[in-house]
């Protein structure tokens, strides 16, 4: 029989990255906030690998931190190692990569939420929510405890119908032999939601001890690590190195040899698995002329001898697994720990959606994470956090916030899922930005931390050294536009020594450093900073200035757009009223239900002239609105 | 005021209506882009609104003068769309309205305007009453469909052929780009500097190509399609020989050698016309010969006048029967060929269908009667018999400012290459060719790129 649990403002279902940080938020915001999990240990786990960042993954990781979310913060304390790649391109799409210690990972994580102010964390497995009209007011727990609510956060990640594969052999589970979640899909089917089945899956572990690292390359973390925070301002985290072998001929005729066992080519797999992340058997398959693959061995943690075998993702039967782990050189004598697999799992289609994460369907009642069809950790963490503030603002009674596609990364995925939806998980891509340049991993503060203080997740002192910051990188800016270079010494020898051409005329400091081979640091040489400039500042300062013209450009079509994203389409337009429009629009444009003509834009099979259309019915729309305003 | 941040222009008139043209721009840069290409003697970036401006149009880049035109400014609110107008006046004809407008969007801040783009924006700024929404509507999706019809034509056309090769070339730089940034530690090849050099002065080669014949007047040209029908071996591609004074279709006495339909290019008193021979329409069993029927028929269904060639040597023919009811109520010139030859066909027949001032006598071999043929069919195009449709012409300048523009992309990225500009940056240049390329066939952006990606690499955890 049911009891009485208890009352919250935000409920949030699912303690892993996305229900982490949706929480978190929630909770500093001050909305009494319950984060349930089906089981206490698994909180913040990694599942995959133990890895954090990378290309657009980071960046959303920065953003996350600058909106005053917790992923950041968490695995700056727990890295064990820090690579910032891509260094040899533009900053635009510098990206920091960490390895983490996944359990320290874990138990940091879930330590911030113990100990942060209203919000309680409770081990329950939400069977039922409850729905009074048309709005989601709480969740029953398979113990039979009822708790009320204002609004409802459900990230059940790949727990929901979870179904395990390897080989011949199928079970239903969580990631990692965890209890799946079953009821829930069903409660959401009833109440009229569109399912998706997804599948992923992850590779073997080995014991490191039975590796032969002279048989692979050393992988080992950068001198003098960065890190994701704006808050970290050093770490004495020691790091451990990663290592680099490759796949074997051998390894390729075993798996040949066995495809006949393999759940992908045999029909056992309904789900639709990502192409970005394909098993090592489709890799053989579809990449049939190419030797070998790399494999990178990442270790787990600092007190643990588990490695991490990156690029051999498989769902493979067990004895099929080992054959191919021992004939990868440095693998020979290896143990396996765990059994790579693949896994199903139900997914929410995300159209069905509005920007904010709340459901269309179910007022109150928001999700984020894999249930919205995304893979990756940083995905679901951007999710949770913008679901757990506008879960939390719509309890407080305050106006729903979203992120815009020029604004971050965050902003491109939700508005791509909510739009365009996904028929595979999605992956984050810096390709899948139109403004790269502006969503750079350096400015993620200036672009989202005025919102995350607005919101209340940044704090005051926080906020006035950021004001600071942006301050002086401005003032910084004027400074070389006004100082004088002059054609003479010791500016001619820099120049020479650098092999660019020497003046013919005085110029300004910031017209040199406009010269693509000059660096802020050449022309500190001749004009010296002032003091109080940072070395994150001095950056600043030659990104927004070398990389002004580029810049430019894409503001300049940011504004062009946001004219579009500003005109906003009322909810109660009938589309199939609007005449002119064609069939298609019609039926997709009710279908997604845009907010403005921007989001409207971007639909399926909405052509700029239907959009044209559009934007005359609702001027004659607003008119006459106006003009019934007027006679009262 | 609304949607006034960018600056668009088109020619306003019909085409071959009136003995005058005008190109109209609107916008808040439509003042400064018509004063930096128009030379007269007053100060027209500060004259005063409702003023008209003797002057030339002159060549940006070489200061020729390209045309004489009388200007009119209109300042905001007070003009049609409500924003500032330029209106350019040339003399009537396609290639001077033409020639102003391609210097109007070489300029690159002005685009060309949406079908019923002005009507649109002068409704949204409220210079057209709210009982007229409905119309405006009807004009957009009227003139959108028409537009959309014919980049469909196009997208299977030669142009498209010559494009889509650049752009896959292109496009596998995009990848190679991209995955060299979202993939910075698998072992795809480091991207050099060399090889987008290579590839995209592969492309620009390519575009140069077309631009080049562009200015010929070869490939790009767009016109009235007109279809030249008629049974086998009655004179149809010796008409087009004829008329196109070049030697592209092949011409024997064999019955059924025009197998293909053959395009040629070409102006008559200064309206273009884009000649389709159709294979000789007739019943027949050769596979390779039907197909050429087959596009006959669709190149008859498409066409914007027909040129029906029968040979008055020979009595009426059935076939003759069939084609004269399909092309009843069309728009259709009647050319009775080999007048060189004693008549053996009897005319009343025609002339029960078609008005005698569309049967035309000639013998294409001896050259009799071309003058007459040319004089017909442009006192059709300009008394408005004609149903012509002037985005026809517009997409040929259209192509012009895109492939100039794709042109300028690629060259910017080949240059940024030796500037050491990073590679994600010389990307936005080289993104920016793919999709201008992609405007010119109608193709839009959007997943082919990942796809590529993830076709091309192997990519995985």
């Amino acid at each position: 029989m049911g009891y009485v649990g208890g009352s919250y403002d935000v409920i949030v279902v699912g303690a892993g990255h996305a229900g982490a940080e949706a929480a978190l938020a929630a909770a500093r915001m001050g909305c009494e906030t319950l984060l349930l999990t089906i089981n206490l240990d698994m909180v913040a786990f990694m599942p995959c690998n133990p890895s954090i960042g990378g290309p657009a993954k980071g960046h959303v990781v920065r953003e996350i931190d600058a909106l005053g979310g917790e992923m950041g913060r968490n695995i700056d304390r727990t890295f064990i190692q820090m690579r910032m790649l891509n260094t040899g391109k533009g900053p635009a799409v510098h990206a920091l990569r960490a390895q983490a210690d996944k359990f320290d990972y874990q138990h940091v994580m879930k330590r911030t939420i113990e100990e942060t102010e209203h919000l309680t964390l409770r081990q329950g497995m939400v069977e039922e929510l409850i729905v009074e009209d048309g709005k989601c007011v709480g969740v029953i727990t398979k113990t039979g405890a009822e708790y009320r609510s204002k609004t409802v956060v459900i990230t059940t990640g790949t727990y929901m119908r979870g179904k395990i594969i390897m080989g011949e052999l199928m079970y239903e589970s969580g990631p990692n032999n965890q209890q799946p979640s079953v009821k829930l899909s069903h409660c959401l089917k009833e109440l009229g939601f569109q399912l998706a089945r997804f599948k992923t899956g992850t590779p073997p572990r080995v014991h490191g001890d039975t590796i032969d690292f002279s048989k692979t390359e050393i992988q080992p973390g950068d001198d003098k690590p960065q890190f994701f925070s704006y808050e970290t301002q050093s770490s004495d985290n020691e790091q451990l190195p990663c290592w680099l072998t490759y796949t074997s001929e051998t390894t390729h005729q075993i798996i040949s040899d066995n495809l006949h066992r393999a759940p992908m080519f045999s029909g056992m797999i309904e789900g639709t698995g990502p192409k970005y992340c394909p098993s090592i058997e489709d890799k053989i398959v579809r990449f049939a002329d190419r030797p070998k693959h790399q494999i990178f061995l990442e270790p787990e943690g600092k007190n643990t001898s588990e490695y991490y075998v990156q690029g051999l993702s498989t769902s493979m039967p067990e004895d099929v697994q080992l054959n191919m782990l021992r004939s990868i050189p440095g693998l020979e004598k290896v143990e396996m720990m765990r059994t790579g697999y693949a896994i199903e799992y139900d997914a929410v289609v995300p159209t069905q959606l509005w920007p904010t994460l709340e459901t269309k369907l179910v007022e109150g009642l928001f999700t984020a994470g894999q249930i919205n069809g995304t893979s990756g950790y940083e995905e679901a963490g951007g999710q949770g956090i913008v679901a757990g503030i506008n879960a939390a603002r719509k309890a407080q009674g305050k106006s729903p916030v979203v992120i815009e596609r020029s604004q971050g990364y965050i902003g491109v995925m939700i508005d791509d899922l909510v739009t365009k939806g996904t028929t595979e998980p999605y992956r984050l891509l810096t390709s899948r930005a139109e403004y790269r340049l502006l969503l750079r991993h350096d400015n993620a503060d200036l672009r989202l931390t005025p919102l995350g203080y607005e919101i209340g997740l940044i704090k005051q002192d926080r906020y006035d050294r950021f004001l600071n910051k942006k301050a002086l990188v401005e003032q910084e800016i004027e400074r070389l536009k006004s100082a004088k270079i002059r054609a003479e010494e010791p500016a001619q020898s820099l120049l020479e020594e650098i092999g660019s051409a020497p003046l013919t005329g005085g110029c300004s400091a910031l017209s040199l450093l406009l010269r693509p081979e000059v660096t802020y640091a050449h022309v500190e040489r001749l004009t010296p900073a002032p003091n109080e400039l940072t070395e994150e500042m001095k950056e600043q300062v030659e990104i927004q200035v070398k990389y002004s013209g580029y810049i430019e450009k894409q503001l300049q079509q940011v504004e062009r757009m946001n004219k579009m994203e500003k005109k906003r389409i009322p909810d109660d337009i009938d589309y199939f009223d609007v005449h002119g429009l064609a069939n298609e629009a019609k039926t997709n444009l009710s279908n997604i239900r845009p907010l403005s003509i921007g989001q409207a834009s971007r639909t399926a099979g909405v052509t700029p002239a239907d959009i044209s259309i559009l934007l005359v019915y609702l001027e004659h729309y607003n008119r006459v609105t106006a003009a019934r305003a007027a006679r009262g | 005021m609304v949607m006034s941040h960018d600056t668009i222009a088109a020619i306003a008139t019909a085409v071959g209506e009136g003995s005058i043209a005008i190109i109209r721009i609107s916008g808040p840069d439509a003042i400064a882009r018509t004063t930096a290409i128009f030379r007269t003697k007053d100060n027209f970036e500060t004259a005063q609104s409702h003023t008209v401006h003797y002057g030339h149009i002159v060549d940006a880049a070489t200061n020729e003068r390209v045309e004489e035109v009388l200007v009119t400014l209109m300042r905001g609110p007070r003009s049609f769309t409500g924003e500032d107008v330029v209106e350019i006046g040339t003399h009537g004809g396609v290639i001077a309205a033409q020639n102003v407008l391609q210097m109007v969007l070489r300029q690159g801040e002005v685009r060309l305007a949406e079908p019923g783009e002005f009507t649109k924006r002068a409704f949204l700024n409220g210079r057209i009453d709210l009982t007229q929404a409905e119309a405006v509507i009807d004009l957009i999706r009227s003139k959108s469909d028409r537009a959309f019809q014919v980049a469909r034509r196009q997208s299977e056309g030669a142009l498209s052929k010559q494009i889509k090769p650049l752009r896959q070339q292109i496009l596998e730089v995009i990848a190679h780009v991209e995955v060299n940034i979202d993939y910075p530690e698998h072992d795809v090849e480091e991207l050099t500097s060399a090889f987008i050099r290579t590839q995209c002065g592969q492309a620009l080669e390519g575009v140069n190509r077309l631009l080049k014949t562009a200015s010929e007047g070869k490939i790009l040209r767009e016109g009235i399609v007109t279809a030249i029908v008629g049974r086998p071996n009655v004179g149809k591609s010796s008409l087009l020989n004829a008329l196109s004074h070049s030697n592209k279709a092949i011409v024997t006495d064999i019955p059924g050698t025009t197998r293909d339909v053959i395009e040629e290019y070409v102006t008559i008193n200064g309206i273009p016309l884009r000649l389709l021979d159709t294979a000789g329409i007739r019943e027949t069993s050769d596979v390779v010969e039907r197909i050429g029927v087959e596009r006959s028929r669709s190149a008859l269904e498409d066409a914007d006048l027909i040129l029906f060639v029968l040979n008055q040597n020979e009595p009426l023919h059935d076939d003759d029967r069939e084609l004269m009811n399909q092309l009843a109520g069309r728009q259709a010139v009647i050319i009775l060929n080999k007048i060189d030859l004693p008549k053996q066909l009897d005319t009343s027949e025609l002339e029960r269908i078609f008005p005698t001032d569309r049967i035309v006598s000639m013998s294409v071999q001896e050259e009799q009667g071309i003058d007459r043929l040319e004089q017909v069919v442009s006192d059709m195009f300009f008394t408005g018999g004609i149903e012509t449709n002037d985005l026809t012409y517009v997409t040929n300048v259209r192509h012009i400012s895109l492939l100039e523009r794709a042109k300028q992309s690629l060259t910017d990225a080949i240059d940024a290459t030796y500037a050491g500009i990073p590679i994600d940056i010389t990307q936005i240049d080289i993104q920016q060719a793919w999709e201008l390329l992609g405007e010119v066939i109608g193709d839009a952006a959007g997943e082919s790129l990942l796809d590529q990606i993830f076709s091309q690499f192997c990519l995985g955890k």
